[in-house]
C-alpha cells in the first residue's frame, strides 16, 4: 500500500470515528431536548409545534391526580431510601469487615435483586403480599390492602442490594488501619464509627442513596404490581396515561420528571467528585 | 461485654509461659467479633429473607400450582402443566421474538458503542471524561421518560415523520413496529454496552500496537489481531448487560411496540393482571430469572467483575 493511500485510509477511519461519536451524542440527547421543546408547544397534537405556551404546565398545576401521584412518589422515594441506606450500609460493613455464620448466603442474597428482571421481582412481591394478606386475614382477621406500605417494602427490597454494592466498593478501597488506630487510642466502637469510619465511607453512602432515590423514582413495573387503588406513584400514573396515547400534558409531566432526574445526576456527579478528591488526598488508600 | 474485661493490650506476649491464656483471649475476641458482624448484618439479612427469599420461593411454588376455572390459584394438585405450556406455539413465539429483538439490540449497541468507546478511550483525560459523562447522564435520567420521548418522536405527524416528509422521503410510520422497539431498547441500554467496552479498551497496552506497526502490520490488522481480542472481555460483558435486560423488557415494548410486539415481560404481566393465569406467569418469570442468572455467571467468569 502506498504512503498516500494509507494516510487516506487513516484519515477516513478518524473521520468515521468522530462522525459516530457525534451521531451517538445526537441520538442520546435529541429525544430529550425535543421532548422539552415540545412541552412548550401550543399545538393540541403533542408532536407538532404550535407556538410557545405554558398552558400545559398550568394544566399540570390544576391536575390533582398528578399532584397526588407526585406526592406519593416523593414519600415512597424518601422513606425507602432512608431505610435502605441504613440497612444496606450495615450489611456492607458486616460483609467487608467481619466474618460470620451464613455470610456467603447473605452475600448471594444481596446480589440477586440486582440481577433479577424487574418483572420477576414484581411477580414475587405480588404473590408474596397476596399470600401474606390471605394468611393474616385467615389467622387474625386482619384485612390489609395494598398501598403505600407495600410499595415502600418492595422498593427497600431491591434498594438494599444496590446501596450495599456501592458502599462496599467504597469500604474495600478504605484503610482499615485507621479504625484500628482509633481503637488503640481508646475510642469506643461507636465513636470510632462516627468519627473515623462514617466520614470515610460517606461518599459511598451518598452515592448509594442517590442510586436508591433514582431507582425508586424510576420504578414502574414493581410498583404497578403492588400499588393499591388509592396510592399510585407518578411513573405508574404516567405509564397508564401513555398507554392511552400521547398528550401535551404528558410532555409537561415528563419534563418535570426529567428535571428531577437532572438534579439527581448533578448530585451524583458531585458525590463522585468528592469520592475522587478524597482518593487523591489519600494516595495510600 | 467480655472483650472489654480482657483487653488485648494487657496480655503477655505469646512466647511467655502464659501463652495459653493469650490463645483463649484471642479465641473469645474472635468469637465476639463474629457475633458483632452477625448482629450488624442481621436486620438486612432478615429483611432480605422475609421480603426477597420467601417471595422467590412462593413464585416457585405457584408455578407448580393449578389454576381454577374462576382464575384463582388452588395450592393443591401440584403439576408441571405450566412448564409444559412453555413449549406451546404461543409462548414459543413470544420467547423467540424476545430473544430475536434482544439479540438485534445487542448487535446494534455493539456496532455503535464499540467505535464510541474506542474513540473515548484514546482521547486525552478531559475529553475522555466528558464523553463518559455524556453517556452516563441518560443512564441516570428517568427510564419511562426516555422511552416516552421516542413515542413522541415517532408519532404520526411527529418530528421524525415531518422531517422525512420534508426531505421528500414521505411519511415514516415506525411507531408500533419492531424497529421502534429495537430503537427504544438501544436507547435504553446503550450505556451498558459503552461503559464496559471503554473499561477494557482503556486498559490495553498500546505498546503492543506500536510494536505491530513497527513490524509493518496494517492498521486494520493491528486492530483485528491485537486491540479487538484484548477488548473481548468488555465485548462479552457489554453484550450480556444489554441482552439480559432487553430480554425481560416490559416498559419499552409496551410503549413503542403498542402491545403488538409482545415480549416476555409483557407476556408475564398479562398473565397476572389480565389473563389471570398465575401458575403460567410464575413459571415464565422463574425461567426468565434462571436464564439471567446463568448469563450473569458467564459474565463474572468472563471477568466482568473487574470492569
Amino acid at each position: 500500500m502506498s504512503e498516500a493511500s494509507s494516510a487516506q485510509a487513516r484519515g477516513l477511519a478518524k473521520f468515521g470515528l468522530s462522525l459516530n461519536v457525534l451521531l451517538v451524542l445526537v441520538f442520546l440527547y435529541a429525544p430529550i431536548v425535543l421532548l422539552t421543546i415540545y412541552s412548550f408547544s401550543g399545538a393540541r397534537n403533542p408532536g407538532q409545534w404550535g407556538g410557545f405556551t405554558l398552558d400545559w404546565y398550568r394544566a399540570l398545576g390544576d391536575d390533582t391526580r398528578v399532584q397526588d401521584a407526585i406526592w406519593v412518589s416523593i414519600r415512597v422515594a424518601l422513606v425507602s431510601t432512608v431505610l435502605s441506606v441504613v440497612l444496606g450500609t450495615m450489611a456492607a460493613l458486616a460483609l467487608e469487615r467481619f466474618t460470620f455464620r451464613g455470610k456467603k448466603v447473605f452475600d448471594a442474597l444481596l446480589y440477586l435483586p440486582i440481577i433479577i428482571p424487574d418483572v420477576t421481582m414484581a411477580v414475587m412481591m405480588l404473590l408474596f403480599f397476596t399470600q401474606a394478606f390471605d394468611l393474616l386475614d385467615a389467622w387474625f382477621g386482619l384485612r390489609i390492602a395494598k398501598g403505600f406500605a407495600t410499595i415502600v417494602v418492595s422498593h427497600i427490597a431491591f434498594n438494599i442490594a444496590f446501596v450495599s454494592v456501592v458502599v462496599r466498593a467504597r469500604i474495600a478501597g478504605m484503610d482499615a488501619t485507621l479504625e484500628q488506630a482509633a481503637a488503640d487510642l481508646y475510642a469506643t466502637r461507636w465513636k470510632a464509627f462516627v468519627f473515623v469510619t462514617l466520614p470515610q465511607i460517606m461518599p459511598g453512602v451518598l452515592g448509594g442513596a442517590l442510586l436508591a432515590l433514582t431507582l425508586s423514582l424510576d420504578d414502574v413495573v414493581v410498583t404497578q404490581f403492588v400499588a393499591g387503588p388509592g396510592s399510585t406513584t407518578l411513573p405508574v400514573y404516567v405509564f397508564s396515561l401513555i398507554r392511552r396515547g400521547v398528550t401535551p400534558l404528558i410532555n409537561a409531566v415528563s419534563v418535570v420528571m426529567l428535571a428531577a432526574s437532572l438534579v439527581l445526576v448533578i448530585g451524583s456527579l458531585f458525590a463522585q467528585r468528592a469520592n475522587e478528591g478524597r482518593r487523591r488526598r489519600e494516595p495510600a488508600a | 461485654m467480655s472483650s472489654s474485661a480482657l483487653d488485648p493490650l494487657d496480655i503477655v506476649d505469646p512466647d511467655h509461659e502464659h501463652s495459653h491464656i493469650g490463645e483463649e483471649v484471642e479465641r473469645r475476641l474472635r468469637r465476639a467479633d463474629r457475633r458483632r458482624g452477625f448482629l450488624l448484618a442481621l436486620p438486612a439479612y432478615l429483611y432480605m429473607v422475609l421480603f426477597f427469599a420467601v417471595p422467590l420461593v412462593i413464585v416457585l411454588i405457584y408455578s407448580f400450582a393449578t389454576r381454577t376455572s374462576s382464575g384463582s390459584v388452588a395450592l393443591s394438585g401440584w403439576n408441571l402443566e405450566s412448564y409444559r405450556k412453555l413449549g406451546e406455539p404461543i409462548v414459543r413465539n413470544v420467547v423467540f421474538r424476545s430473544a430475536f429483538l434482544a439479540a438485534i439490540t445487542t448487535v446494534v449497541c455493539l456496532l455503535v458503542g464499540y467505535p464510541y468507546a474506542y474513540f473515548a478511550a484514546t482521547r486525552r483525560p478531559l475529553v475522555r471524561n466528558l464523553l463518559l459523562v455524556a453517556v452516563m447522564i441518560p443512564f441516570w435520567t428517568n427510564f419511562l421518560v426516555r422511552n416516552y420521548s421516542w413515542r413522541l418522536l415517532l408519532s404520526t405527524g411527529g418530528p421524525i415523520s415531518s422531517a422525512t416528509e420534508a426531505i421528500g422521503l414521505g411519511e415514516t410510520d415506525l411507531l408500533f413496529t419492531r424497529t421502534a422497539v429495537v430503537l427504544g431498547l438501544t436507547y435504553s441500554f446503550l450505556p451498558f454496552m459503552i461503559l464496559p467496552l471503554y473499561a477494557s479498551i482503556e486498559r490495553i497496552d498500546w505498546r503492543l500496537v506500536e510494536a505491530s506497526r513497527d513490524l509493518y502490520s496494517s492498521g486494520w490488522k493491528s486492530f483485528s489481531k491485537i486491540v479487538f481480542p484484548l477488548s473481548l472481555p468488555g465485548v462479552i460483558a457489554g453484550s450480556i448487560l444489554v441482552f439480559v435486560p432487553s430480554l425481560g423488557a416490559y416498559v419499552t415494548p409496551e410503549i413503542l411496540g403498542g402491545g403488538r410486539e409482545t415480549m416476555l415481560g409483557s407476556y408475564i404481566v398479562t398473565q397476572f393482571l389480565t389473563a389471570r393465569n398465575w401458575p403460567v406467569g410464575a413459571s415464565v418469570s422463574f425461567v426468565l430469572m434462571a436464564v439471567m442468572l446463568s448469563a450473569t455467571i458467564v459474565y463474572f467468569r468472563a471477568g466482568g467483575k473487574n470492569l
